[in-house]
């Protein structure tokens, strides 16, 4: 297998720590205001919240490869990936928190983060981010302009449409677009095996005359492997890829999910690989890097959240008024 | 503005000569649909672009309205300024999502940050048996939904400007070109539709409606083909000393509800035609923009000549029962004349 560089390696590791710190400072800071009993109308950051907690590989082992100019669209589960992208961490956690300062003033939240300054955004309906991607990827082969477009899904969506269309669309167009499913088995409450007419993905690439991979074992190595060839087709001009990468939910499918469809033991087996110290212990048995070099990287990590929840904090909300305004261009 | 010679343009080619003018200044204006590029597109609104232009910039797309719609967002996203067609508005249903939750919310959900400068354009209407799916007009299915500006031209002067002014919106905006007033070889054509246009590039200004025919005793509010029979209408009425004001919608978002209201304070009468289906639409919007702004202006009640509210039958007779008509305007105007003896109820 080709490693990713020391480089790429560390900045892998920083960038998983700092999605898990950034998933469960939102995790506590999402229960303020909600007790004694649930609502999730309530508390100082309301709505639905999906965390990646477990998911962190896939968003690094891909966005390793990607430049400010790349293009990702993501999911209602975005965060992992806006960090790995570069989004704006302070504006992210804004938006996050509903504040004026926020990626879109308080308007998108946490499903729908928007920066265009590093070509990010996602959404809250399933397979929707499939389409712009294809048609981001157009939009660079029509002006002559580099770039490839990764779309973000879940394993439940590639059963709905808007998968099938684009995956074709863009084989026809023969256009830079990686799709990546993040397989963690569960579209909410409902199995891979009782929604999916075949146990892996892959194979539906064949459908659209396109490569398909399935990545094991939420290994971030082997995921910045496979994503970085088909990457590297996509930039060659040689079209669009499928691949699908096994993952895990450590979280609910949303913070106040009572998780009662999982198998007993199933999530206790799962924090054993818990994909972040499972890394940290291979880069010190490699030697690629000390345990005091590691704790200052978590240290470091710890304080950007720190900050950013900081700014999110302190800065002011919206006026309601503005929810009428930045309809149109 | 040229008169130059005798330039009656058909509505097609009025929408093609835009896209194709719009094309010629601005490399990133493309197009895409299902059989715009060697048909030339099923009502000829993008006839001779694909000799013009190659397949580059204007592509014949799959069956795949949620993929094509979503990548125009995307590239509209990403620099590009899109046209797409949407082949029947009935069609939407396979893929609204693209429409309303994604390109009608991302300027909004991104607080600015991001322009979506696409056209969706789609044909509307029915009257020539075509059945329930392929008939419909839908207008205020999709100017009800907020982040999407609306338009509706009634003739090929408009549609040129319309079209001008969508594709240079940094909005998305939703085309609705009407299938009896396009001037395609398969379908009979308003006459009225077809009209001078001139050759240069101009635009018409989103959301502003037009008098098409000035008048004193009751307002005729209507888009598309309405408009037609409203002028029609009009005529008739002026045989017998009744002067009709007839506005011409044009955009349905922004509406001009400024326009409507000035003339229904001057004629006291409202009547609104609307091909659309007759509750929670058009029809009703554009009454609650008068009774909500000043009741006292109306000296009788509204009345609207609407589709009614069934599916669209597709046996002749039927389908004619339900359509506006010129015979229903008349017949509406009736309801609210003003009366000749003065001890009657209507003022």
């Amino acid at each position: 297998m080709m490693q990713p560089s020391l480089e790429q390696k560390l900045w892998m590791y920083e960038y998983m720590v700092l999605s898990r710190r950034c998933e469960e400072q939102i995790a506590t800071i999402y229960m303020e205001g909600k007790s004694p009993v649930f609502n999730m109308a309530n508390g100082t950051i309301p709505g639905e919240m999906h965390l990646s907690n477990g998911q962190e590989p896939v968003a690094v082992g891909v966005c390793a490869h990607l430049e400010a100019a790349d293009v990702v669209t993501a999911t209602h589960r975005p965060h992992h990936q806006a960090i790995a992208k570069g989004v704006d961490l302070d504006r992210m956690m804004a938006e996050i928190f509903g504040k004026a300062t926020g990626l879109s003033g308080g308007r998108g939240g946490h499903m729908h983060l928007f920066d265009p300054e590093v070509n990010f955004a996602c959404s809250g309906i399933i397979g929707q981010g499939m389409g712009p991607a294809v048609g981001a990827a157009l939009s660079r082969k029509m002006q002559g302009k580099p770039g490839v477009a990764v779309a973000f899904i879940g394993e439940g969506a590639t059963n709905q449409g808007a998968f099938h269309e684009a995956l074709n669309l863009a084989a026809v167009w023969n256009v830079p677009f990686i799709c990546v499913v993040e397989d963690n088995a569960w579209g909410i409450s409902v199995a891979k095996e009782a929604s999916t007419s075949v146990p892996r993905n892959d194979v539906r690439a064949a459908s659209y005359g396109i490569p398909g991979h399935y990545v094991e074992g939420n290994d971030p190595y082997r995921i910045h492997e496979v994503a970085g060839e088909a990457i590297e087709r996509a930039r060659a001009g040689k079209g669009p890829s499928l691949i699908e990468v096994e993952t895990f939910r450590l979280a609910g499918h949303f913070m106040g999910d009572a998780e009662g469809y999982r198998p007993e033991g199933e999530k206790d087996a799962l924090f054993e690989i818990d994909p972040i110290p499972r890394m940290r212990q291979r880069l010190v048995d490699d030697g690629d890097a000390s345990d005091e070099q590691l704790r200052q990287i978590e240290e470091k990590a710890e304080q950007r959240i720190n900050k950013a929840i900081d700014f999110a904090r302190e800065s002011a909300e919206p006026r309601p008024e503005d929810a009428l305004t930045a309809v149109f261009a | 503005m040229t008169q130059s010679k005798n330039r009656k343009l058909t509505i097609a080619r009025a929408m093609a000569e835009s896209v194709a003018q719009e094309m010629r200044a601005d490399e990133r204006v493309f197009v895409m649909g299902e059989d715009i590029g060697e048909l030339g597109g099923v009502y000829g609104n993008t006839r001779g672009l694909l000799e013009e232009f190659g397949k580059d910039r204007i592509r014949d797309t799959p069956i795949s309205e949620t993929a094509f719609i979503g990548a125009a967002v995307g590239a509209a996203q990403d620099g590009m300024r899109p046209v797409v067609e949407l082949m029947f508005v009935d069609f939407f249903g396979v893929c609204f999502d693209a429409i309303y939750n994604l390109m009608a919310k991302n300027i909004y959900f991104s607080g600015g940050a991001l322009k979506v400068p696409m056209v969706l354009m789609t044909s509307t209407g029915g009257g020539y048996s075509d059945g329930g799916q392929h008939s419909q007009c839908l207008y205020g299915t999709f100017a009800h939904l907020p982040g999407m500006k609306v338009v509706a031209p009634s003739n090929a002067h408009d549609a040129k400007g319309l079209m001008t002014a969508a594709i240079r919106d940094d909005s998305p905006v939703v085309f609705m070109y009407h299938k009896r007033l396009q001037g395609m070889g398969w379908l009979g054509t308003e006459a009225g539709a077809t009209v001078q246009t001139p050759e240069e590039s101009y635009t018409v200004e989103i959301g502003k409606a037009a008098v098409s025919r000035a008048g004193t005793d009751v307002t005729i509010v209507s888009l598309g083909l309405g408009v037609h029979h409203a002028l029609k209408a009009a005529e008739q009425l002026s045989e017998e000393g009744v002067e009709a004001e007839v506005i011409d919608l044009r955009s349905l978002v922004p509406l001009d509800r400024d326009t409507i209201r000035q003339s229904v304070a001057k004629t006291g009468r409202l009547i609104v035609v609307d091909e659309d289906y007759h509750s929670y639409g058009v029809s009703g919007e554009v009454i609650a923009s008068v009774t909500e702004h000043d009741i006292s202006v109306l000296k009788a009640s509204p009345r609207r000549v609407a589709y009614p509210d069934v599916p669209i039958p597709f046996e002749r007779g039927m389908e004619q029962f339900c359509l506006p008509s010129v015979e229903k305007i008349i017949a509406a105007y009736r309801e609210i004349q003003p009366s000749r003896s003065p001890s009657a109820a209507s003022v």
